[in-house]
């Protein structure tokens, strides 16, 4: 895989690396810095619910291309018990208890797209994209790169 | 030092050096708390300008901080809140009307003073 970072999320102060290698990834990718920001915020969302509700786990950051987009994708993942009801986590978090649920749906709305599953016993992840559409002088780069590659 | 925190007349102006831990944060919030008292501010001004990032948990930090330094007499303004960190709050979708903000610390002072003078809150 391209660009692969990936930030071990132990405790709250990896969140400031998460923030950090999200943002400067997204720059690389040639996220102008509003989007790098929004991406740099939903990372550090989903990063906090790892440290918050289960206290261990990862988030792996890399390129994806498609034919006329780039995508930065960010997939946190862990081992703990899962979401009981993904739906009602993403519809409403669990802001009644102690307001620290707006994490989910709050990188969600600042995604093009968001994806959590949970494993079958334990374990949940999450997966976000974001998209930046190639210019034409990037399309044409990309071309000649394929090409190149064959 | 992560956070600044210096004396000017009436105010205590702190200017976040850098991205900030949640434990940073919330150590910030309290010792702002305590010199709110000791230092027997008026007003205090919080510089995020050096926030990359202001998520949910910063956010509400931050609203709390304004709101505990209520509590101990004073008025607080968040100033420095980059473009494209505003534009990531509002997709957000945070309710941070509480928040008093300004553009920067010149309009964060004239914020503060016209409150001295009126002796009450804009828009309350």
């Amino acid at each position: 895989m391209e660009h692969d970072v990936v930030v071990d999320i132990t405790s709250d102060s990896d969140l400031v690396t998460a923030r950090a290698e999200a943002r400067a990834l997204a720059a690389r990718l040639g996220f102008s810095r509003t989007d790098a920001t929004l991406v740099a915020t939903a990372v550090s969302e989903i990063a906090r619910n790892i440290v918050v509700h289960v206290g261990r786990g990862r988030i792996a950051m890399r390129l994806v291309r498609e034919d006329r987009r780039h995508g930065l994708v960010a997939i946190a993942t862990d081992e703990g018990p899962g979401i009981q009801d993904v739906e009602a986590a993403l519809a409403r978090g669990n802001a009644a208890r102690g307001g620290l649920g707006l994490g989910l749906p709050g990188a969600r709305r600042l995604m093009d797209e968001f994806e959590v599953t949970c494993g079958p016993e334990r374990g949940t992840t999450v997966t976000m994209t974001k998209w930046r559409v190639l210019d034409e002088l990037e399309l044409l780069r990309e071309r000649r790169r394929d090409a190149a590659g064959r | 030092m992560t956070v600044a925190i210096l004396r000017q007349g009436d105010d205590l102006i702190a200017s976040i050096q850098s991205d900030l831990s949640d434990r940073e944060i919330l150590t910030f919030r309290d010792e702002l708390a305590e010199r709110v008292g000791r230092e027997r501010a008026r007003g205090v001004i919080v510089d995020v300008s050096a926030l990359d990032v202001i998520d949910s948990f910063v956010a509400r930090s931050l609203q709390s901080l304004a709101a505990i330094v209520r509590l101990r007499g004073a008025e607080a303004v968040i100033v420095g809140i980059r473009p494209d960190v505003a534009i990531a709050l509002v997709q957000f979708n945070l309710d941070l009307r509480p928040l008093k903000t300004a553009l920067d610390l010149e309009e964060a002072r004239a914020v503060l003073g016209r409150e001295t003078l009126r002796g009450g809150v804009d828009g309350a």
